[in-house]
């Protein structure tokens, strides 16, 4: 089976949310209350349990001569979702292995064996899996698994009315975005450019993003890590004071000998 | 939520903004920027409105309690196994395994009521992961709760005229076990903490495991000093812990003049108190209570030796919960 992407593209996301509505549709993901937040049209804020694809209304200041509608601000929309990363954080510290990876190469949450232990909510660099509140289980996006399975696109793809999100083979996504970055480049969006932590431990996104200016701006990190690739050196530090424990009790004992302690 | 506080400047600019509108029928100016207002906002510093980035941790006050159980656990068994080995004190061997089965029998129903989903516990034993520091973690705990309960079931038979060399062998060999796996139990916790995204633990990944170390060695053989009386090799063991803590308690001191990036604690205020709090209580109060000499002072230094440590889990703990609100944190 052949490993799939998804490629959201910000510079032709209009915010209108529609990816939000059908997956929280297509997946009966429950409500996650609502608040106005004051930040832009963005009340939802971040993705989390109950939020699996995220519209954010980026608002800051473009370099000049790089378009927005106006010298002052320019306003991107993107919408956000998990990354599947190549590496992934919570896969790989989920301990009943609930987290699997599919034959699309997604990173999948398994609902029946969670029992909610919280440690994928600590492991992922770019804050997207967490627990559900009354459920107890750590939900997130399953890259429409149950759909992929039948062979159709994603919900969110499905719905997006201006092919911002663009489903399929992810080799094809990485070509259909080379060229996309040299037809914005041409038009004169000089910051545009594409969002894949190749270089990263993460080693690549299969969710990966056409963006504007300095991606930190939309919450993407600069060069996330999975913590894994710091297990090692906790292990080698723990053993050393397992050993210095195990050593200091016995030569205190040792030496202290065979006096009387009553 | 962060909102707009509506302050004297925004409301003058408000007001100046109907003029303008009234007198010329059209507004050239650039608008209002009250205080506090996210506009524009969305920085590389700060993120995307400055929203944190990571997820805070889901943990409740079962898990740094259980670290701080399952710590002192821990290093009752290993104590109580070096006694064992150096055919110490008889009365510290079978007084380590004891509070080592109690804290086993404490610590499971701590872990388990922390889960979202309790009932699917054994969940945890579907697989062995040994990237995972709490699949190692888990396993950890049932190696060392199946031996401890041994070691003191081979205990009591024997104390009952039931003991045969069977036994007595089950016992012996129980007992190592549970005090390779006591140690691993006082420190694996550190590791699970720093093999996250965490800013301030995955930093600390090197310190925490010898911290935990320290404090539950600590805490051990305070909890033991009181069960079995004046012992000299516990009295050392916990000399040894309380200055190990106080060079802890002094590091971020000293880093900060040696190198710039201090290696030891956020810059979040609460979580750095409770620490600093924890290390001086388990250190250099302990140190100077023991010094005294008299037994009501060892006992003073044992109940700090204890608080501190429990102080210890719950302070690094809630500095994870703050570390991943610092601003620009994981970006």
């Amino acid at each position: 089976m052949a490993v799939t992407g998804f490629l959201t593209d910000s510079t032709l996301c209009i915010g209108c949310k529609a990816c939000e509505v059908a997956c929280k549709e297509w997946n009966d993901v429950p409500v996650d209350g609502f608040d106005w937040s004051g930040l832009s049209y963005d009340n939802t804020l971040a993705l989390g349990a109950s939020t699996w694809r995220h519209v954010k209304f980026v608002e800051h200041q473009p370099k000049a001569g790089c378009g927005g509608n106006s010298p002052h601000l320019s306003w991107e929309f993107s919408s956000d979702v998990c990354k599947h990363c190549e590496n992934a954080g919570c896969l790989e510290s989920c301990p009943t292995g609930s987290i699997v990876r599919t034959e699309f190469g997604g990173v999948f949450v398994q609902p029946d064996i969670c029992n909610g232990c919280g440690y994928c909510v600590v492991s992922c660099p770019f804050g997207v899996i967490d627990r559900r509140v009354g459920d107890g289980r750590a939900f997130k996006c399953t890259f429409c698994y149950d759909r992929q399975k039948a062979g159709m696109q994603p919900a969110c793809a499905q719905a997006c009315p201006t092919s911002s999100i663009l489903f399929g083979d992810l080799e094809r996504l990485h070509g259909v975005a080379d060229e996309r970055i040299e037809t914005l480049h041409r038009n004169g969006l000089e910051d545009a450019r594409i969002y894949d932590p190749v270089d990263s431990s993460v080693g690549g996104i299969h969710a990966f993003f056409i963006v504007r200016g300095d991606p930190r701006s939309y919450n993407l990190p600069k060069s996330p890590e999975i913590p894994t690739v710091r297990v090692a050196a906790g292990w080698k530090s723990a053993g050393a004071a397992a050993a210095v424990m195990i050593g200091a009790s016995l030569m205190v004992f040792a030496l202290s000998g065979r006096e009387s302690c009553r | 939520m962060t909102g707009r506080v509506p302050d004297e400047s925004s409301e003058r600019r408000l007001y100046e903004l109907r003029r303008e509108a009234e007198r010329t029928g059209r507004v050239e100016g650039e608008g209002i920027r009250p205080a506090g207002a996210p506009f524009p906002a969305a920085t590389s510093e700060n993120g995307y409105y400055g929203l944190p980035l990571l997820k805070t941790p889901t943990w409740t006050w079962e898990v740094p309690l259980y670290f701080f159980v399952g710590g002192a656990a821990g290093a009752a068994a290993t104590i109580a196994s070096a006694a064992a080995i150096t055919r110490g004190s008889g009365h510290v061997v079978r007084e380590g395994r004891r509070i080592a089965l109690v804290g086993a029998l404490v610590s499971l129903p701590l872990l388990i009521s922390d889960l979202g989903r309790p009932a699917r516990f054994l969940n945890m034993l579907r697989v062995f992961k040994r990237q995972s520091p709490m699949s190692v973690g888990v396993w950890t705990l049932v190696a060392f709760s199946t031996s401890a309960t041994a070691a003191v079931l081979s205990d009591e038979l024997r104390n009952h005229g039931r003991g045969g060399a069977p036994i007595r062998a089950i016992g012996t060999l129980s007992g190592l076990i549970a005090g390779a796996t006591g140690a691993m139990m006082s420190v694996y916790t550190g590791v699970l903490l720093g093999a996250t995204v965490v800013p301030v633990w995955s930093r600390n990944i090197a310190i925490l495991p010898v911290h935990f170390a320290a404090s539950s060695l600590g805490s051990a053989s305070s909890i033991l000093e009181m069960r079995v009386g004046r012992n000299r090799a516990l009295g050392v063991l916990a000399t040894i812990s309380a200055v190990l803590e106080t060079g802890l308690a002094l590091m971020p001191l000293i880093a900060k003049k040696v190198a710039t990036r201090a290696p030891v604690l956020t810059r979040s205020d609460r979580a750095s108190r409770m620490l600093f709090a924890a290390e001086v209580l388990s250190g250099p109060v302990v140190l100077s209570l023991r010094s005294v000499g008299s037994s009501r002072a060892r006992r003073l230094a044992g109940l700090c030796a204890i608080a501190g440590s429990l102080l210890t889990r719950y302070g690094w703990v809630e500095a994870g919960r703050e570390s991943v609100r610092e601003q620009g944190a994981g970006l």
